[in-house]
């Protein structure tokens, strides 16, 4: 188990060192980056710093709502505010243009007004795609930390009826701002490698982030020297986010679990009305642009072009290696007893899908044209993306069932692939199948690397989305965009449902 | 013959010592008051710790070094003595073959195994559809099938009342009886090590003393027993 610790240990430092340092020596002789380059910096700092801020700042009343409500469809509510993370970013965007684009609805009901129409492209779309994804992600959060709060003080409260500012102020407050910088970082760190969503909605000077310089250097201009200065500084930001966030967020803070109940006393009366509107909004919020463009997307599926349907086909694939190679690994650097493995699948954090992309360009190139290795770059990319989370799930249990019976299978002899046969496989279906799920999905709706070396054939879904958009096809878009969907969420049910099923 | 030859052992800055044998299929109780390092000292026993001096040998052999599993010793823990997710006779099987490759010579004798402990015909059944004391009995069947020479008990009764505990030690004898191995149990209750044991060594004040015989022990027991006894 050791030297299969050790063995992918390695692999994972050269999957992620080799390509970092081909970034690095390339960016070496490409000079000092230019005035662009610093604007790119200056808006990737900017927007991710702002989607945090408003993120967790919307994210506090609706948690608070949620923490002191008890309503039929809370579990619903808190379920959908776990979909993004799964919802390819894509999609998401579809549905976001389909309320606020061009010729979405908020515009159309302006136009019916007599009234200007507003633009949804720049940094405020920007923002507008950024809390849609990281709101909920902060509620979750943040409602863990209502949960940490002993129901016992809120007992108290009741008993010493206090109001609810007394109640913010002594016992809400606290936990919030205890949370709130590892929450805040969080989010930051997640909005630096952000590209899809600014390739869509950004662009031009004023809303070019430094992924997306990487991509334009790449395919505009072809400027390897460029794109590797861009890829170094992104690495920089990127990892000192990810650090900043590890020390900020702790350990307890990124695994949202179980939904125990608190029994509140306070929040009566016109709060009601308060909380009442404030989860119908960010219900809404999330709920709509996802409603829209799958209910859209129906009405086109059957027509959709074989393209898209063999596009799904790729995708499917690439998503099921991805998933493959990030749990293998995963388990890999886990498994050993001595946990300094398992911090080298920590390192993926620092990188982002277009470094790594670019770096493995630059590694492969010499020998073969990456172009005819873009699936396989992708796959491999996509899983290193997943690793951090495979980790965080399938680690914690590993450690419990060494903890409760690693002892008693020492004394019976019981080692390496016995050992996991007979010890650790049975009891480790759930998480695995939820980690197997989750990397699958996540690779599903990638639309990253692919974006750098397009092939003109075989493209993945979300690639596909991309074009239609850009071509204004928007009804096919939405056809192909309930298709992703279905697949995203339909591997991770699926693969979650088999962990749990096993389950014995 | 068990030999603790000048073994010191340490855990998180607490030190037990002992220096002492115990003869070929002796029974042993362990006995003093909580956190004096009964357990610690079956963990050395059992290969868990390393000693920070001495060793452990058996008829003669060094076990420093040698692994939990390849050790001459069968241990119960206090729990988690069985895997819930395999059937009883899977459970029983690890003890003979720990790749559960079983013959169908291995199956027999699991089988006849469960039923030495009473438990005939439960062997499909998983852990989480037996009692209490069916669970100690099956882990007490996979002790009966391992055959090795040292039995370790960490007082994997302790859960059970009175009446369970007592059956479950006469099982433990009768068990003993058949495999002729040597016993070493940790227990808090006097009682317990009347009933099975021949000889007691009271933990206490960072030291297992040498062994002395139960009965005596308990009619005049030395200061530490005594105190621990609360007489």
């Amino acid at each position: 188990m050791l030297r299969l610790g050790g063995a992918a240990a390695l692999l994972v430092a050269a999957l992620i060192l080799a390509p970092l340092a081909a970034v690095l020596w390339r960016a070496g002789g490409a000079g000092w980056p230019g005035p662009a380059d610093w604007a790119a910096l200056r808006f990737t700092l900017l927007q991710a710093s702002l989607s945090a801020i408003l993120s967790a700042a919307f994210a506090i009343p609706v948690a608070r709502a949620l923490a002191r409500r008890r309503f039929a469809g809370r579990a619903a509510l808190i379920t959908l505010m776990g979909a993004p993370f799964i919802l390819p970013v894509i999609v998401a965007i579809a549905g976001l243009l389909t309320i606020f684009g061009r010729n979405g609805l908020v515009n159309s009901a302006l136009e019916a007004l007599g009234l200007p129409p507003i633009d949804i492209f720049g940094l405020h779309g920007v923002l507008l795609a950024h809390v849609f994804f990281n709101l909920p992600l902060a509620v979750r959060l943040l409602l863990e930390g209502w949960r940490a709060i002993p129901a016992e003080h809120f007992r108290l409260a009741a008993q010493l009826d206090l109001p609810p500012a007394t109640i913010f102020r002594t016992l809400e407050w606290p936990m919030l701002r205890a949370r709130l910088p590892g929450i805040c970082a969080v989010i930051f760190a997640i909005c630096l490698s952000s590209f899809a969503t600014v390739l869509i909605l950004g662009g031009g000077p004023a809303a070019t982030n430094v992924e997306l310089a990487i991509y334009q250097a790449f395919t505009f201009d072809f400027d390897l020297g460029r794109a590797a200065v861009l890829s170094a500084l992104q690495l920089v930001i990127v990892a000192a986010a990810a650090v900043l966030a590890l020390i900020l967020a702790g350990n307890g803070t990124a695994a949202p679990g179980l939904d125990r109940l608190v029994q509140r006393w306070d929040g009566a009366g016109g709060l009601r009305l308060w909380d009442a509107a404030v989860l119908t909004l960010a219900a809404a919020f999330v709920a709509l642009p996802i409603a829209l463009v799958l209910g859209r997307g129906a009405a086109s599926v059957l027509s959709l072009p074989v393209s898209i349907w063999m596009a799904a086909g790729v995708s499917l694939l690439v998503a099921l290696a991805s998933a493959a190679i990030s749990v293998l690994l995963a388990l890999a650097l886990a498994l050993p007893r001595r946990r300094r493995f398992e911090a080298v699948g920590l390192m993926t954090l620092a990188a982002s899908p277009l470094v790594l992309g670019t770096g493995l360009f630059l590694l492969i190139r010499p020998f073969t044209f990456p172009g005819n290795h873009v699936l396989a770059i992708t796959a491999l990319v996509n899983a290193a993306m997943a690793l951090p989370f495979v980790l965080r799930s399938l680690s914690p249990e590993i450690r419990q069932i060494e903890a409760t019976y690693g002892r008693l299978s020492d004394s019976l002899g019981l080692g390496g692939w016995h050992r996991f046969r007979w010890l650790l496989l049975p009891r480790l279906r759930r998480p695995l199948g939820f980690a197997t799920g989750l990397a699958a999905a996540l690779s599903m709706g990638d639309l990253g690397v692919i974006a750098l070396f397009p092939p003109p054939e075989a493209a993945t879904l979300p690639l596909e989305i991309y074009r239609l958009l850009g071509a204004y096809r928007t009804e096919a878009a939405a056809g192909a965009s309930l298709i992703l969907t279905a697949l995203s969420f339909g591997l991770f049910l699926l693969f979650d449902r088999m962990g749990r099923h096993a389950d014995t | 013959m068990l030999t603790l030859d000048g073994l010191r052992l340490t855990q998180g800055g607490f030190s037990l010592t002992a220096d002492w044998t115990l003869p070929k299929g002796a029974r042993l109780a362990l006995i003093g008051p909580s956190g004096a390092g009964k357990s610690t000292l079956l963990a050395g026993i059992a290969g868990f710790l390393a000693p920070l001096h001495g060793r452990v040998t058996w008829d003669g052999t060094d076990l420093t070094g040698v692994p939990p599993g390849k050790r001459p010793v069968a241990m119960l823990f206090q729990d988690g003595n069985l895997l819930p997710h395999l059937t009883l006779a899977q459970n029983v099987g690890l003890g003979l073959r720990p790749d559960l490759r079983l013959t169908s010579d291995d199956r027999e004798t699991v089988s006849s195994a469960l039923a030495r402990v009473g438990l005939a015909g439960l062997d499909a059944r998983r852990p989480a559809a037996l009692s209490g004391g069916q669970q100690s009995r099956a882990a007490l069947a996979r002790v009966l099938v391992m055959r090795r020479p040292i039995l370790l008990l960490d007082e994997p009764f302790a859960a059970l009342g009175p009446a369970l505990r007592a059956e479950m030690l006469d099982l433990v004898s009768a068990v003993l009886g058949e495999t002729g191995a040597t016993l070493l149990m940790v227990t808090h209750e006097p009682e317990d090590a009347a009933r099975i044991t021949d000889l007691i060594s009271v933990v206490a004040s960072g030291r297992a003393e040498r062994p002395v015989p139960t009965q005596e022990a308990l009619d005049n027991p030395g200061p530490e027993l005594g105190a621990y006894l609360g007489r």
